[in-house]
């Protein structure tokens, strides 16, 4: 079933887990022997409770996400503010900052309509669920608090506090919410990947249940994925304060906040294939059945919308890359490297979108000898695609290397072999991560799967090695001039806005799949799905729930820009010689 | 790949490049167009065989906005791109050419929509779930096999008995012509006598996306249901693969599995590896 997307078990605000606690430790004997008269299951008039459940709780969970990601680079900004000692870096991290309490209202009253829902739509379920983790809702409850706790003291403390105090709270806030998270995702993951029960489902072995096959994985890959979510969201923000700015110094300060915002999110992006990867090894392990509905069976087509939203992302990227040279005296020079960025850019995008089984009539099938096309079948397996990945990520670190200099001249006498060292790098590691990728197709498949590994490694060391050099090279560089915010214009803007609807889309996407693979099933294996539900929607259906959910969050999200923008504003004053104005004058003698 | 159909493309974008540019000034927004033109045509026509719509949709997807996104990456060349359209718009010089282009988008729609209403119906393409996940265990003449456990009990012989492996692999090829080779073929591509009469298509065992990547135990699974035994998600069209439980023996379908395997020269994917 997918109803009860437990992506999204953070369930937020006190009185939920109040409810929960309650239940399972008060009334243990009703839920333990439910009458026969309870129902398994309620329905709604208009809407299927499953979309109803699917749709809270996938938002819940966005929010969830966006509450714990800027915590963590709120933190590192101000960490970097306070070192360096440049107030611009405090400032930044407070913008930030500001987002974060009305999401987290927003987050818990999603929790508790998670919750409530749950227990009216799913109450058989639920009981389960509240009878296996009902050791787990104590701390959990202990550390949302502290978490309210330490966001609160985090955000109004600012310039308050002592500046190490504050980044101690900053540093709290962070470990509390983590340890929230890994709760929740307990719960979760249990439903796809069950463990530490015995063949009636009763519960063994709590820790077991816990530490299920995808618990860490999905821990690592949720902690990944937050802050590339919640980095581009802020930078959405950065770009909707940028588009309405009315001075100069606003302006440039919110290019700057995109930037960053844009920086970390794709910072983080980078490693989030392996981190889904080894999720995807890890539920293979436990299960072949749900390793091949995952990769093989339908959900396989939501790979390939899922490998072309992450094309759009790199492409997206480099472009506000492209478009951010503006901004930099000097960075005519590398205008000319763009045609060829794009182009390779472009390929990859292809090799990496080109699906494995394609749509084809039956007619087209005839020509091409089957289902598989012989060239496109080169396209479609793990070796090109591994290579695609890593061509992708080094272009946009290209991208990234080239902003970089644009407007510094190097004055260091090795300066022209350095640049060819680097080049040196660049030309060497390209070509073995060619070379391994071809030689992926000659070995068998368990060869193949190790090869992956020395690609992702000579990317990395390429782009270490490059950036070590780049700084030495740079040194005290001659510069063309100081980089000019808020100079840019207003597509890069929305090239913000396009990246984070992406990550949105694809977020929602990707918690689909991993809800959707358990079929009928409540809890893998052990809970089946009695409901109406309990079937697989079509993959345009799921595509419509899941786009309908980013709308909606994204109007929630233009709620919480609102609100963190009128902090900024100056104070109210009434406009002299309007109509309210003369009211007012005139109320004392109306009252008298 | 039609090399004639690549090289004529160079040519022409060659000819533009260097001698067409001579009498007109081509700005980014030309250049797009063109390069849109020649990759179009090259996928289209350059691949052999040919890819199916599906896939050119989507590369030409991802072309256009890839092109779209150079138009714009660079504040000049996209105002003077905006500016050339306007003088298309509005200058008297380019009247003749508008009304032309006017009329030729509708005219290109009416053709389109005659030509598609002309051609021979079709079934839809359906995006079909070729290799379905296995149920957990199956019943095979009342005994019930594990698919996630199974191995091939002929396998064990490759290593130790080496005659008496050559015997089942005799057996295997004997078995697959006498009841397989008219809808997979004698050389295992699926082109069989009877293949032309099937959709899907029977499976081609050559190719690096059917046997190769499968678990033993999940063959056996598919050539003893069949398309009677393939889950719903693989509807629309269930296959004509028979349900081979009925006509061969257990060992049987162990045997020409391994003549499968042997013929083609794949490894089957071994038990409990990623995917
Ligand atoms: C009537 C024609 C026909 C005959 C006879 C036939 N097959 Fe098939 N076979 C098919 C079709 C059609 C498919 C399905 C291809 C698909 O689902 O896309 C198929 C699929 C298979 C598959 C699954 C391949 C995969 O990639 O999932 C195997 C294995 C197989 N056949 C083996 C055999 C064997 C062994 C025999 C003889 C004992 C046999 N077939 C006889 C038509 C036939």
């Amino acid at each position: 079933m997918l109803t009860i997307d437990r992506r999204s078990w953070l369930l937020r605000l006190p009185l939920g887990i109040l409810v929960l606690v309650l239940v399972a430790l008060c009334s243990e004997p009703v839920w333990a022997a439910p009458q026969e008269a309870d129902p398994e299951y309620r329905a709604l008039p208009f809407i299927s409770s499953r979309v109803l459940m699917w749709a809270v709780a996938e938002l819940h969970l966005m929010f969830a996400a966006f509450v714990l990601a800027v915590p963590i680079f709120a933190l590192v900004i101000e960490f970097i503010g306070y070192k360096t000692g440049d107030k611009r870096y405090d400032q930044l991290a407070y913008d930030f900052t500001k987002l974060l309490s009305v999401s987290f209202s927003f987050t818990a009253t999603l929790g508790a309509l998670l919750t409530f829902a749950l227990i009216v739509f799913y109450p058989a379920l639920t009981q389960y669920l509240v009878k296996i983790f009902s050791w787990t809702f104590l701390p959990y409850v202990l550390l949302f608090f502290l978490e309210a706790f330490f966001l609160y003291a985090y955000y109004y403390g600012w310039g308050k506090l002592s500046p190490r105090l504050h980044l101690f709270l900053g540093l709290m806030l962070n470990i509390v919410g983590t340890a929230i998270m890994f709760i929740a995702n307990a719960w979760l993951t249990f439903m796809n990947t069950p463990n530490g029960i015995d063949e009636m489902g009763n519960l063994t072995n709590i820790w077991e249940a816990i530490n299920n096959y995808i618990w860490m994985p999905i821990n690592i890959h949720r902690i990944i994925a937050n802050v590339a979510f919640g980095g581009a969201i802020g930078a959405a923000y950065g770009a909707f304060k940028f588009l309405g700015a009315k001075t100069l110094e606003a302006r440039a300060h919110y290019d700057w906040m995109g930037y960053i915002g844009i920086f970390v999110a794709i910072c983080a992006l980078l490693p989030l294939p392996f981190a889904g990867y080894w999720l995807g090894v890890e539920i293979y392990a436990y299960d072949q059945s749900l390793g091949i509905t995952l990769m093989g069976g339908t959900f396989s087509w939501l790979f390939i919308v899922q490998a072309v939203l992450i094309g759009n992302l790199f492409l997206a990227a480099n472009y506000y890359l492209w478009l951010s040279m503006a901004r930099i005296p000097g960075a005519e020079r590398f205008r000319g490297f763009i045609k060829y960025l794009l182009g390779i850019i472009t390929l990859c995008f292809i090799v990496w979108a080109t699906p494995h089984s394609l749509v084809a009539t039956v007619e087209e099938a005839r020509a091409m000898g089957g289902s598989h096309h012989p060239i496109l079948n080169v396209l479609g397996v793990m070796s090109a695609k591994n290579t695609a990945v890593n061509l992708l990520i080094l272009t946009t670190y290209v991208s990234f290397l080239l902003y970089r200099r644009a407007n510094k001249e190097a004055i260091v006498s090795w300066a022209k072999t350095g640049n060819w060292v680097q080049f040196g790098i660049f030309a060497a590691v390209v070509i073995y991560v060619v070379f391994l990728g071809v030689y992926g197709y000659f070995v068998d498949a368990q060869t193949r799967i190790g090869l992956s590994r020395p690609q992702v490694m000579s990317v990395l060391f390429a782009m270490v090695s490059v950036t070590v050099i780049d700084i030495f090279l740079f040194k005290n560089a001659k510069s063309r001039g100081e980089i000019v915010w808020g100079k840019i214009s207003a597509r890069s803007q929305y090239a913000l806005f396009f990246l984070a609807i992406t990550f949105t889309w694809l977020m929602g996407l990707m918690g689909y799949v991993r809800a959707g693979m358990r079929q009928h099933w409540h809890v893998y294996g052990v809970m089946r799905d009695t409901s109406v539900d309990a079937f697989t929607p079509t993959l345009g259906f799921a595509g419509g729930v899941v786009s309908a959910i980013v709308i909606v969050f994204f109007l929630l999200i233009a709620i919480v820009f609102f609100l963190a923008g009128l902090s900024g504003r100056k104070d109210w004053e009434p406009k002299s010689g309007s109509r309210w104005v003369r009211a007012k004058a005139s109320a004392p003698t109306e009252d008298s | 790949m039609n090399l004639f159909v690549f090289l004529a493309i160079a040519a022409a974008m060659v000819l533009i490049q260097f001698v067409v540019t001579r009498w007109v000034k081509l700005n980014r927004l030309a250049w797009m167009g063109i390069w849109w033109v020649a990759l179009w045509a090259a996928f289209s026509y350059g691949i052999n065989p040919p890819l199916p719509n599906s896939i050119i949709l989507l590369f030409m997807a991802i072309i256009t906005i890839a092109l779209v996104a150079y138009l714009s990456a660079d504040n000049e060349e996209l105002k003077q791109a905006q500016d050339s359209i306007v003088r298309f718009m509005v200058a008297r010089q380019y009247r003749v050419a508008l009304l032309i282009v006017l009329f030729a988008i509708p005219a290109a729609v009416a053709a389109w929509t005659y030509v598609s209403m002309n051609e021979a119906p079709q079934p839809p393409s359906s995006g079909r779930t070729i290799h379905p996940p296995p149920p957990s265990s199956i019943t095979f003449e009342g005994t019930a096999i594990d698919l996630t456990t199974a191995n091939n009990p002929i396998r064990e012989l490759q290593h130790t008995d080496e005659a008496a492996f050559a015997e089942h692999v005799a057996n295997g090829r004997r078995i697959y012509f006498e009841n397989c080779f008219y809808c997979h073929g004698d050389n295992m591509q699926g082109a069989g006598m009877f293949a032309h009469g099937y959709d899907p298509l029977p499976a081609n065992f050559n190719d690096a996306t059917t046997i190769a990547m499968l678990q033993e135990s999940y063959l056996f699974w598919r050539i003893a249901k069949g398309a009677p035994g393939l889950p719903s998600e693989s509807t629309p069209w269930s296959s004509a693969m028979p349900a081979w439980e009925d006509f061969l023996t257990q060992e049987e379908i162990w045997d020409v599995i391994i003549f499968l395997y042997e013929f083609t020269g794949f490894e089957p994917r071994a038990q409990g590896m990623p995917h």
